[in-house]
C-alpha cells in the first residue's frame, strides 16, 4: 500500500510547457507579418554568419579606382559591385553583409545584458518589497527620467567612444524596462496559491524566485526582449551616426551613413541603402514581437 | 485631486535628487580630474591647477561639493559654457525655443494624424484600412529617424527642391527673436514672406520628429480603442439607439483617450531623443544639436546642466501629463 | 398579435475554428404586458437571441429567422436608421453588469438624458425635470443631486436603477432584462426584482427576464421558455413548469434546487447532459 501511495507526484512540467509552446506557434503561424518578419530575420542571420565567405569583396578594401560607383541598374555600375561602392571604394553590399553581423550582435549582447540584469533587479525588487524595492525602483525611474539616446551619448562621453561602450550604455538604458515588468509580474504572482503552496512546500527564496515565479512572468519579458532588439539596433545604428558608436573603419551601418553624410547630393546610394538595411531588420524584428505579443497576450487570442 | 498632487510631487523628489547626483558624478567620474578636462592638450601648471580646483571648489569634500552643486542649481547657475564663456543657463535658454517649436508642431501633427489613423484602424479592424494603417504604423515605429531625414531632403530638397536642406529660415530674413518660435516671430517682424519661409524650414525637420510618435499615438490609440469597443457601456450605448458615430467618437473615445493622452504625454523622452538627431540631420539651432556639439567640443559644464535641465524639463511635462491624466479621468478627480 | 414575435431564430457566430451556432431554431413571443423568463445555464444562448433582437451582436455574428416582427415592424427588413429609433425607445435592455454598462467618463444626468434627447427631442429643461422624475421612479433619493454622480461614486444596486431609468425613459413597450440581479447583493436583488415588476405592471411593458436563478422565475415570470445550448427545451407557464415539467431537462434543473434535493447529495445539470448524450 505505502508503496503505492508514493508514486502520484509525477505531473512532468515539460508536457504543459511543450504544448504551450506548440499553442504559442499556432497563434503566431496565423499572423503573416509575423511569419515575414521571421523569415526575414533567419535570412538576416544566416546572412550575418556567413557574411565572410558569401561576400562578393572584403569589406574595408578599398579600390582607389572605384569612388563612388552606382549600383549596377544605374548607368556607370560596375557588374562587381552590385550596389555600387562608397566614397574611397569600399563595396556596399559586402559592408552590408558585415554589417549584419554588428547589428545583430549588438541586438543580442544589449538584450542578454539588459535582460539579466533588469531580471534579477526585478525579481529582488518584487521578491523582498519594502526598501530594497524602493531604492531599486526609484534608480530605474531616475534612469528613465533621462531619453534613452541622450542618456547613453552622455555615458558613451564619459567612457569613450566605441561599439562595446555603446552596447553597455544601451543596455543600461533599456534595463529599467525589463526590472520594471519582472517586478510587476513577480508582484502579482507571489500572492498566488501555488507560489504559497510551493512556499509550504519548503521551497526556498532562490528557488520560489527562479524556479517557480520567473517561468511565470516570462511572456512579457520575451516581447519586452523582441522590442529592445529593436531598439538598440536602431540607437546604436543612432549613435554611429552621430560619431559615437562604432568607428570606422567597421562597416556597421550608422557609422555606414555618418561617412556617407556629405555625398548626399551626389550619391543617392551611399546613403539610401544602409538606411534600408537598418529598417527592414528594425522592422522585421519589430513584426516579430508584435506577433509575439498577439500570441502570447491571452487577452487578444479570443476571436 | 490636491492629495493626488502632492503625492504626485513628493514622488518627484527621490528623481530629483537622483538626477542631480547623476550631473553631479558626470563631472567626477570623467577620466582626469575636471582642470585637465577643462584645460585639454595645453596641459597646466601645477600651482594654476590647484587654484582651479580650488576656485571650482574641486578640493572640498564630496558631500559638500553636491551641497554646493545643488545650491548653485536653485541659484540658477548652471555653471558656465567652457567653450562660449557664456552662462550654461543663457546658452540653454536662446535654443530652448528651437527645439520646443520643433516638438511642439511634431507632437501636433503626431496626435493630429495619429488619434483619427487609430480610430479608424480600430473601428474597421481586420479590413484592408485596418492592416495598411496599422502596417504604415509599423514601419514608421521601425524607422532610423536620421535616414529617414537624409531620404527625404534627397528627394524633396535634391530632387525636386520644393524645401530647404538646412536652417530655420531663409537668410534674406533677419529680425530679432521677440518669441524665439520663428513661426510667431516671422509674424511679428512684418516682413514679407517670412512666415512661409519660416514654414518651409520646419515642414522636415517636422515630419522626420513626428514620425516615431505618430505610429506610437496611433497603434497605442487603436489598441485603447479595440478595448474600450468591447466594453459593457458601449453596449450600453448602442442599446440606447445611438448614431453609432456618436457611439464611437463620444462613448468609445472619451474613454480610450485617457491612456492616449498618458501616451501622448510620454512622447516627450521620445521627442528629446529625437531632436538630437533631427537637429543634427537638419542642422537646427536647438539643444539637440547643441549638446551634441558639445560633447565633441568636450564642453563638459554644458553636456553636465544640459543633461540635467531636458531631465528636468522632461520630469515637469510628466507632472503636468499626470495632473491631466486625473483630470480627463473622473475616477481620479472625484476621490 | 404578440408584441415581439420571432421565428426560427439561428445566430451563428464565425470562430476561428470554424461557424459555431450559439442559438439555433428558437421561436418566441411576448405579448403586451406579459413577463416571460427564458431560463438557462450560460452558454445556453439566451443572451444572444435578444442582443440579435436588439443588433448589437458584435459582425462576427450571423443572425438568420423566418420572423421576427415587434409591435407590427419587421426587424429584419429594416434599415439601420429606422431600427435605431426602436432600439432604446421602444425597446429597452438592461445588463447584468450595471457598474460597467454605465459609462465612467459621463454623469448619470448626461447618460439619462441623452436618450431623452435623441428619442424625444427634449429641450434642456424638460429632460432635466424628467430625469429627476425617472430617478425618483426608480427609488434613488437626493435625485436632483445625483445627476451630476458618476457612476463609480454609486453602488451596483444605485447603478442598476439607473440602467432601468435609462431604459424606462421613453416608457418602452418592451423591457430586456439580462440577468439583472446576478451581480448585485442577495439584499439588493430582491429589491431591483421588485422594482421591475412594479415597472412592468405601472407602465404595462412586456418585460423579458433573462436568468439562471429559477428562483426569479418563480417570482416575476407568467410564462417560462428553458433552453439549452442554443436550444429550446420547453416552453410553458410559471405554474406547470414547476408541477409538471415536461422536459427531462427542466426536471434536471428544478431537482438541481438545493430545495427540491433528495438525499445527501446534490444532483447536477451535468448528469442529465451524459444521460442525454
Amino acid at each position: 500500500m505505502t508503496d503505492t501511495t508514493t508514486t502520484p507526484v509525477t505531473a512532468p512540467p515539460v508536457q504543459p510547457r511543450l504544448a504551450g509552446l506548440r499553442e504559442v506557434w499556432y497563434y503566431f503561424s496565423h499572423s503573416r507579418g509575423a511569419v515575414i518578419g521571421l523569415a526575414v530575420f533567419v535570412a538576416l542571420v544566416i546572412v550575418a554568419l556567413l557574411a565572410p565567405w558569401i561576400a562578393p569583396h572584403d569589406p574595408i578594401f578599398q579600390y582607389r579606382d572605384k569612388f563612388l560607383t552606382p549600383p549596377v541598374w544605374q548607368a556607370g555600375g560596375d557588374p562587381r559591385f552590385i550596389f555600387g561602392t562608397d566614397a574611397i571604394g569600399r563595396d556596399i553590399l559586402s559592408r552590408l553583409m558585415h554589417g549584419a553581423r554588428y547589428s545583430l550582435l549588438i541586438g543580442a549582447v544589449v538584450v542578454t545584458i539588459s535582460l539579466v540584469g533588469g531580471i534579477i533587479l526585478g525579481l529582488l525588487a518584487g521578491f523582498f518589497r519594502g526598501w530594497v524595492d524602493a531604492l531599486i525602483m526609484r534608480i530605474m525611474d531616475i534612469i528613465l527620467a533621462f531619453p534613452s539616446l541622450l542618456l547613453a551619448l552622455v555615458l558613451v562621453t564619459v567612457i569613450g567612444p566605441g561599439l562595446f561602450n555603446a552596447m553597455l550604455a544601451i543596455a543600461l538604458v533599456l534595463q529599467p524596462h525589463f526590472a520594471r515588468l519582472t517586478r510587476a509580474a513577480v508582484i502579482s504572482e507571489t500572492n498566488r496559491e501555488y507560489v504559497t503552496s510551493a512556499r509550504l512546500a519548503g521551497a526556498g527564496n532562490l528557488r520560489l524566485m527562479f524556479r517557480t515565479i520567473l517561468p511565470n512572468c516570462l511572456a512579457p519579458l520575451i516581447v519586452q526582449a523582441t522590442l529592445s532588439f529593436s531598439s538598440a539596433i536602431l540607437d546604436a545604428a543612432a549613435l554611429g551616426f552621430l560619431g559615437l558608436g562604432a568607428q570606422p573603419p567597421i562597416p556597421e551601418w550608422g557609422t555606414m551613413l555618418a561617412d556617407s553624410r556629405e555625398f548626399i547630393t551626389r550619391a543617392w546610394w551611399v546613403i539610401t541603402i544602409p538606411g534600408i538595411a537598418i529598417l527592414i531588420t528594425v522592422l522585421s524584428i519589430n513584426l516579430i514581437g508584435d506577433g509575439l505579443r498577439d500570441a502570447l497576450d491571452p487577452k487578444l487570442k479570443r476571436s | 485631486m490636491l492629495k493626488f498632487l502632492l503625492k504626485r510631487l513628493a514622488l518627484l523628489i527621490p528623481t530629483f535628487i537622483g538626477v542631480t547626483l547623476v550631473a553631479f558624478f558626470f563631472i567626477r567620474i570623467l577620466p582626469g580630474d575636471p582642470v585637465q578636462v577643462l584645460a585639454g592638450e595645453r596641459g597646466v601648471s601645477p600651482e594654476r591647477h590647484a587654484e582651479v580646483m580650488r576656485q571650482l571648489g574641486f578640493d572640498l569634500p564630496l558631500w559638500q561639493q553636491y551641497f554646493n552643486y545643488l545650491t548653485d542649481i536653485f541659484r540658477g547657475d548652471f555653471g558656465t559654457s567652457f567653450a562660449s564663456k557664456r552662462p550654461v543657463l543663457y546658452e540653454f535658454f536662446s535654443r530652448f525655443p528651437a527645439t520646443v517649436e520643433l516638438s511642439l508642431c511634431a507632437i501636433f501633427l503626431a496626435t493630429l494624424l495619429g488619434v483619427p489613423a487609430g480610430i479608424l484602424a480600430a473601428v474597421n479592424r481586420g479590413k484592408w484600412i485596418d492592416q495598411a494603417t496599422m502596417g504604415t504604423a509599423l514601419v514608421g515605429y521601425s524607422m532610423p529617424i536620421f535616414w529617414w531625414g537624409l531620404l527625404l531632403i534627397i528627394f524633396f530638397s535634391g530632387y525636386l527642391h520644393w524645401t530647404p536642406v538646412s536652417g530655420r529660415i531663409a537668410l534674406n530674413y533677419f529680425f530679432k527673436p521677440v518669441t524665439g518660435f520663428m513661426l510667431i516671430d516671422s509674424l511679428l517682424s512684418g516682413q514679407k514672406g517670412a512666415f512661409t519661409s519660416a514654414l518651409h524650414y520646419l515642414i522636415l525637420p517636422t515630419v522626420v520628429l513626428a514620425t516615431i510618435p505618430l505610429a506610437v499615438i496611433a497603434r497605442q490609440t487603436r489598441s485603447a480603442m479595440l478595448e474600450v469597443l468591447g466594453e459593457d457601456y458601449v453596449r450600453t450605448a448602442r442599446a440606447k439607439g445611438l448614431p453609432s458615430r456618436r457611439v464611437v467618437a463620444l462613448h468609445a473615445l472619451r474613454n480610450a483617450l485617457i491612456p492616449v493622452v498618458t501616451t501622448i504625454g510620454l512622447q516627450v523622452g521620445v521627442l528629446m531623443a529625437g531632436a538630437i538627431l533631427t537637429e543634427t540631420v537638419f542642422s537646427w539651432p536647438g539643444i539637440g544639436k547643441w549638446m551634441i556639439e558639445s560633447v565633441n567640443k568636450r564642453d563638459y559644464f554644458v553636456v553636465q546642466s544640459g543633461l540635467l535641465l531636458i531631465a528636468l524639463i522632461i520630469m515637469t511635462v510628466n507632472l503636468i501629463v499626470d495632473v491631466l491624466y486625473a483630470i480627463i479621468n473622473p475616477r481620479i478627480r472625484h476621490q | 398579435m404578440p408584441l415581439l414575435e420571432i421565428k426560427n431564430l439561428t445566430v451563428a457566430f464565425d470562430t476561428s475554428v470554424g461557424l459555431f451556432k450559439a442559438v439555433e431554431g428558437i421561436d418566441l413571443h411576448v405579448d403586451a404586458r406579459e413577463v416571460l423568463a427564458i431560463v438557462g445555464e450560460s452558454g445556453s444562448g439566451k443572451s444572444v437571441e435578444m442582443l440579435a433582437v436588439m443588433g448589437l451582436l458584435p459582425p462576427t455574428a450571423t443572425v438568420t429567422a423566418d420572423r421576427m416582427m415587434f409591435d407590427g415592424k419587421d426587424l429584419l427588413n429594416m434599415s439601420v436608421a429606422d431600427k435605431r429609433k426602436i432600439i432604446g425607445k421602444d425597446i429597452a435592455m438592461i445588463f447584468q453588469e450595471p457598474v460597467a454598462s454605465l459609462n465612467p467618463c459621463f454623469t448619470i444626468g448626461f447618460q439619462l438624458e441623452e436618450t431623452l434627447r435623441f428619442h424625444l427631442g427634449m429641450d434642456k429643461r424638460t429632460r432635466r425635470a424628467r430625469a429627476i422624475e425617472l430617478l425618483e421612479q426608480v427609488g434613488i433619493r437626493d435625485a436632483a443631486s445625483r445627476l451630476s454622480a458618476f457612476p463609480h461614486q454609486m453602488s451596483g444596486g444605485q447603478c442598476q436603477r439607473v440602467m432601468i431609468a435609462i431604459a424606462i425613459a421613453c416608457n418602452p413597450k418592451l423591457l430586456i432584462a439580462d440577468e439583472p440581479t446576478t451581480a448585485l447583493d442577495v439584499t439588493v436583488q430582491k429589491q431591483i426584482l421588485d422594482l421591475l415588476v412594479r415597472l412592468q405592471a405601472e407602465h404595462g411593458m412586456g418585460l423579458i427576464m433573462i436568468t439562471h436563478n429559477i428562483g426569479v422565475v418563480a417570482e416575476t415570470a407568467d410564462r417560462v421558455i428553458v433552453q439549452y445550448r442554443g436550444h429550446k427545451m420547453e416552453e410553458s407557464d410559471v405554474l406547470t413548469l414547476f408541477t409538471a415539467p415536461k422536459s427531462g431537462y427542466t426536471r434536471a434543473l428544478l431537482s438541481a434546487l438545493p430545495d427540491n434535493a433528495t438525499g445527501d447529495r446534490l444532483p447536477t445539470i451535468g448528469e442529465y447532459v451524459e444521460a442525454a448524450s
